[in-house]
């Protein structure tokens, strides 16, 4: 399904052969990265994690198509590809499944990617305040709000894509639909089968695409910004993936799909598609593969040690974060708090 | 007795130097200058812009403004808090209204877990400035979910300050207050005050130079205190007049500020008066109330001499129009638990 009047895409440059190389790193440090967390996990070095295996194209693909000078994302909880893909600090990033800081580390602001979001469908509205603004301030900037088909059931998705449609808000609702809203499957969430046609009736341009193939979905995405930034409002973007993994560390799958449903569903794994496509058009050879695992195995044992040795926040951080502008009786909480700790 | 908080509280606010104005116009003339002193000021909501308010608070505004300025927005209280918060994060200080108290609800998902909460969230690099202003109270005679007293929610809130006025100089200084800071405020205008007129001294926020997020002693009394905030003070004020007539000196101490509370003005009263009752529309169970009398309890002990009363609604949902007098508290239920206080006697 493509809504998105071909005019209006700018006939994006093709990627070149280095950007699909570059592409490939992505994936495969996201990949390593993902399964890695899973292990720290089961090593006790984080608490939780919530593993985005599977939908690397779709995430990757996405925030490569992010103008980091002048854009801003809103993630989910489950966005490692797209953070690592626009340059996010990942020991901050990571440090929420740490438990350090619900938000994460990382500065929103500067490195343009709102702070980790747990409520479903929390910061679909806040993209388009967002994005309303740069209107108001006569910007060009684009918000790229991320959700999934759980979150499609959310009246705040129903607010967000027609607030959006009405203001004519430069948004790029992009949605994954990986199949299963932790243990209900997608035909049980969005009515209609698709969350991309509902888009006709915000009168808003949508794609449906292959969240598997990163190619398709960097085009998708390039197109979606370029027509946002033209000022033409916004569009929705239905990446069909799968969510390989568990919805987090504490899921077991085994409850709600067998392993032959999982295979079924999942079809083939974007990482190895990717690879056989660029074997197949000569654009890497299998020494870059082994390169880019080797670079990817690096960084994670980086990122891992950054986060080993990320100690708490202190515990005044609890209170002086609240407000910009304090209170009495916060104040003498942290007192008390001082007191009555062995934190001094 | 009849008690229609339309009809019989006027011209109690202490007398002051300045214009004579209602609420209305006073809330009005706030947002008016804050739109002018700050251009990343906003104001939006429903029917905000070109009808200038179901109350007509924003009136005029869309004109002089703009529409960029001062906007309507689709009929969604989540949609117009979500997107405060976007607003918020890329600068503006947003000032949305919702246009009665109850249709809060719907939007207490991003009013909790977003706008409370994202200043937290964000280590302090995502301030929420946001000012959401909500006619709030009863008093009108208007349909269900038009009558809340959602205070003790709001002030449960980890991230939310929350402040009513009672009286236009109140409204116009307290607006042009909150409305300047940089976290967000939860802004409750008493609805059925809106017309009522007053005195507003511009120049002079409290002449007495007492601090900007401080309670007010609105009439000195020696006693017994009544706390009370938004349309509950004028009716105090009254009571307190109604008093004096049979000797008992009453003090009012407009609470202004429900979170955070000023604890201090409310341990300096008691600790002269001795006795306190504290007065509010919303349901008696875990109100604002039990906080008051704790912080009381807590200031005050040894110098006490009757248990803290409470005369407020009751654990019943906010009624129709032929039983609001029944539930709001009237003049009648305010002097008998006043009655209750000076008459305890230590067991």
């Amino acid at each position: 399904m493509d809504t998105l009047p071909a005019a209006s895409g700018g006939a994006a440059e093709p990627l070149t052969p280095a950007q699909l190389r570059e592409l490939y790193s992505l994936m495969v440090a996201v990949r390593h990265l993902d399964t890695s967390a899973i292990a720290w996990q089961r090593q006790g070095i984080i608490p939780g994690y919530a593993p985005e295996i599977g939908q690397e194209a779709a995430q990757v693909g996405s925030g490569y198509a992010v103008d980091t000078t002048r854009d801003f994302v809103f993630p989910t909880y489950r966005e490692m590809g797209v953070a690592r893909t626009m340059g996010i600090d990942m020991v901050a990033y990571m440090s929420t499944h740490k438990a350090t800081w619900h938000g994460g580390l990382y500065d929103p602001l500067e490195s343009r990617l709102a702070p980790i979001q747990a409520v479903v469908a929390g910061s679909v509205l806040h993209a388009v305040g967002w994005a309303h603004g740069q209107t108001l301030d006569g910007k060009d900037g684009v918000a790229m709000t991320y959700f999934g088909d759980g979150a499609s059931s959310q009246g705040d998705v129903h607010e967000a894509l027609n607030f959006a449609a009405v203001m004519k808000a430069p948004v790029v609702f992009f949605v994954q639909n990986n199949g299963w809203a932790i243990s209900v499957p997608t035909e049980r969430q969005v009515a209609g089968g698709s969350v991309a046609a509902r888009a006709a009736g915000y009168g808003m341009p949508a794609l449906q695409i292959d969240g598997d193939d990163v190619v398709a979905v960097v085009e998708a995405t390039r197109r979606a910004f370029a027509h946002a930034r033209s000022g033409r409002g916004p569009v929705l973007i239905e990446a069909m993936t799968y969510r390989r993994g568990p919805h987090s560390t504490s899921d077991d799958p085994g409850r709600y799909r067998s392993l032959d449903e999982e295979r079924d569903g999942a079809g083939l794994d974007p990482l190895q598609r990717f690879r056989q496509r660029l074997l197949a058009d000569g654009v890497a050879d299998e020494a870059f593969f082994a390169g880019a695992l080797a670079a990817a195995k690096a960084e994670e044992e980086q990122i891992r040690t950054g986060i080993q040795a990320l100690g708490s926040r202190p515990g005044t951080e609890m209170f002086d974060l609240v407000f910009q502008e304090t209170t009495p009786a916060l104040q003498a909480q942290a007192a008390n708090w001082r007191e009555e700790s062995e934190h001094v | 007795m009849s008690n229609s908080i339309l009809e019989s509280e006027t011209s109690v606010e202490s007398p002051a130097a300045g214009t004579v104005m209602s609420m209305q116009q006073a809330l009005n003339r706030a947002l008016d200058e804050v739109l002018a002193e700050n251009p990343k000021t906003l104001i939006f909501g429903e029917d905000c812009g070109r009808l200038g308010g179901v109350f007509r608070i924003t009136d005029g505004l869309q004109a002089k403004h703009g529409e960029q300025r001062v906007f309507d927005t689709p009929l969604a209280e989540s949609g117009i808090l979500g997107m405060s918060v976007g607003l918020a994060m890329a600068g503006f200080h947003p000032i949305p209204e919702v246009q009665f108290d109850g249709f809060a609800y719907p939007a207490i998902n991003q009013i909790v877990c977003q706008i409370a909460r994202m200043n937290y969230r964000s280590r302090g690099t995502l301030p929420m400035p946001i000012t959401l202003r909500v006619p709030s109270f009863g008093g009108i005679r208007a349909p269900e979910h038009h009558g809340e007293s959602l205070e003790a929610l709001f002030a449960h809130v980890p991230g939310l300050k929350v402040v009513s006025p009672s009286n236009p100089h109140e409204a116009y200084h307290l607006l042009k207050y909150a409305a300047t800071r940089p976290d967000p405020v939860i802004f409750m205008e008493p609805k059925s005050r809106y017309w009522q007129k007053g005195e507003v001294d511009v120049a002079r926020p409290d002449p007495a130079g007492g601090s900007p997020t401080g309670a007010k002693v609105m009439r000195e009394g020696r006693h017994l205190t009544l706390v009370a905030w938004g349309a509950m003070v004028a009716r105090c004020l009254q009571v307190a007049e109604l008093a004096a007539e049979d000797g008992i000196d009453i003090e009012v101490l407009d609470l202004r500020w429900l979170k955070p509370i000023d604890a201090a003005a409310l341990a300096a009263s008691v600790r002269k008066t001795r006795r306190a009752v504290v007065v509010h529309e919303a349901p008696l169970t875990s109100g604002l109330g039990a906080e008051v009398a704790q912080l009381i309890t807590q200031g005050c002990f040894d110098t006490l001499r009757a248990p803290v009363e409470r005369v407020t609604g009751f654990d019943v949902p906010y009624p129709s129009g032929d039983l609001e007098d029944e539930y709001i508290p009237n003049i009648d239920r305010i002097l008998f638990g006043i009655q209750r206080v000076l008459e305890y006697k230590r067991g």
